[in-house]
């Protein structure tokens, strides 16, 4: 998906003048080309993250459109201070592009891992966040991300879905499967897993590769049985208030399946830690049936 | 915010601004932060910065950052003394209606070019802007004043060791030195940027002849430029 970020955003470079890419040495490689084309639109600050959203907000203020990129721990968390001043109280807008994930560099440990970004972010009001599952979702909502108005969040992983989901352009859920004991909603990467975890049952599979905005409204009007899971790569709960908010008015049950809160101190594969996290097809289908026969604790430790 | 300067062609100078400054703090004794940026802040806007109220959206304006956002009435007052905000409005300074607060909001008040505050802020976002009017091919400046306490914070290594490297020479940056640092680097203030590749100059920070001088536009260089503007601990 990385590749695909260079691809998409090389390719506004060279559409819109306006457009700026910053870097932080990560993925600088991928823009050695476009580097050589473009000089002064494609900059390497070095290992310097603070400086990197705020120098990108700085070209917002000269009216450029900048895409910020380096990994999710160094981008949101340790410069989060720098997206919430130089974004969000300038009032300007930028695309920040994060690798990394929740723990896609499992054997580097909890240096290189950000469960808690979308949450992070979500701090912030009018951030549009985008979690595409993969590499066609990833051109299409960068483009949106860049050509609109708003600051956007977009959060790239290595993991990610066989087939990509249609983007409608309007951050929509997709309604993948429809069934009517309860609805689930997987966010970006965790499509595949919850596909095959609901293999056989009778549930609704809403796909979402844009969670901020949230899309309520297709919850709502797809929703039979106001069961609702939500199945997020990164901090789990972190939708739950959407959720809540969107159904106040009904009585629901809502089961939040996600990364645990908790250290894991493990280091692995992704998919260690899918499991460990309960978010493999096999711990995501024993959540399910457990909420379903209402005795659920969820899928995660208590942290 | 709309502009709605009600006295903007009344005529203020330097020896207006400590009265436009008592009318925010309601009496004479004014904070150390904020009297020790008067002089260079009237010689950046009377001298230096290509600005005025009615270019407000110009591309082509200077910009100017002030990172050191605490203490402002004086920048308040240089801003009503050259017509940007109405004199009126410094009396509702900090009050709940007024947009004149402790820290200045860019989306509230006319000529402000950043919202400061929390330091060490304003000298990463003028590197982006040099460099994003560099790309644009405009030769508009960049020009942003720090505290020399500011440069404690470590965002400001960052911002000057790449601003060096990068040669923005649009930039320059005035360090108001009243040596409030609680740790300073003794000697090291220019040192600091002059090994990162700037041009360093060390001023009266009274004296607005050698001010301006400092801070005129260099044609030829090739790096960005510091000018550190030195008051005395009891000059603050």
């Amino acid at each position: 998906m990385r590749e695909q970020f260079a691809q998409t955003a090389t390719g506004l470079l060279d559409e819109d003048p306006s457009v700026a890419v910053l870097l932080a040495d990560i993925s600088a490689g991928l823009f050695a080309e476009a580097a050589r084309r473009h000089p002064q639109r494609v900059i390497n600050v070095g290992i310097r993250e603070q400086l990197l959203v705020d120098a990108g907000a700085g070209l917002a203020l000269s009216g450029m459109r900048p895409i910020i990129h380096t990994f999710a721990s160094f981008l949101v968390e340790r410069a989060f201070e720098q997206i919430k001043l130089g974004f969000g109280h300038q009032d300007v807008a930028g695309v920040l592009v994060s690798a990394g994930a929740s723990y896609d560099m499992a054997q580097a440990g909890r240096t290189h891992q950000a469960p808690g970004d979308v949450a992070l972010i979500d701090t912030l009001p009018d951030w549009v966040i985008h979690v595409p599952g993969h590499p066609s979702e990833l051109d299409r909502l960068l483009r949106a991300a860049v050509g609109g108005e708003r600051p956007a969040y977009v959060r790239t992983s290595t993991h990610q879905n066989t087939r990509p989901q249609p983007i409608d352009g309007r951050g929509r859920m997709t309604l993948v499967r429809a069934g009517s004991r309860a609805t689930v909603v997987a966010v970006g990467p965790m499509l595949d897993a919850v596909l095959a975890a609901t293999s056989g049952m009778d549930l609704s599979v809403l796909y979402a590769a844009t969670v901020r905005p949230f899309d309520a409204g297709t919850l709502l009007a797809t929703l039979q049985t106001p069961d609702v899971v939500l199945v997020e790569p990164y901090l789990a709960g972190t939708s739950a208030r959407c959720v809540s908010d969107a159904l106040a008015h009904r009585r629901h049950r809502l089961l939040c399946l996600g990364v645990a809160r908790r250290e894991l101190r493990r280091y692995g594969t992704p998919g260690d830690h899918d499991r460990a996290h309960g978010l493999d097809a096999a711990a995501l289908r024993a959540s399910l049936d457990a909420f379903l026969s209402a005795q659920c604790v969820g899928g995660t430790s208590p942290s | 915010m709309t502009s709605t300067i009600t006295d903007a062609k009344r005529h203020y100078g330097y020896q207006d601004l400590r009265r436009l400054m008592a009318l925010q703090t309601g009496d004479e004794k004014h904070d150390g932060a904020s009297t020790s940026t008067l002089d260079v802040l009237w010689v950046l806007y009377e001298q230096i910065l290509n600005v005025a109220p009615e270019r407000a959206e110009d591309p082509r304006r200077d910009r100017f950052y002030l990172s050191k956002g605490h203490g402002p009435s004086a920048y308040y007052a240089v801003l009503a003394a050259r017509g940007f905000i109405p004199a009126s409005w410094l009396s509702g300074f900090g009050g709940v209606g007024s947009p004149l607060g402790y820290h200045p909001d860019r989306n509230l008040i006319p000529g402000v070019e950043i919202s400061s505050g929390s330091l060490g802020h304003g000298l990463p976002l003028a590197v982006g802007t040099a460099l994003g009017l560099r790309a644009q091919g405009n030769d508009a400046r960049v020009v942003v004043l720090v505290g020399d306490a500011e440069l404690d914070e470590g965002s400001n290594a960052e911002a000057i060791e790449f601003a060096g490297a990068a040669g923005l020479a649009a930039l320059s940056v005035v360090v108001v030195d009243n040596h409030s640092s609680s740790w300073p680097w003794h000697g090291g203030l220019e040192t600091r940027f002059s090994v990162a590749g700037w041009h360093t100059v060390r001023v009266d920070g009274r004296d607005h002849a050698a001010l301006a001088r400092a801070l005129r536009r260099r044609e030829t260089a090739a790096e960005p430029n510091v000018v550190v503007a030195d008051l005395s601990e009891r000059q603050r």
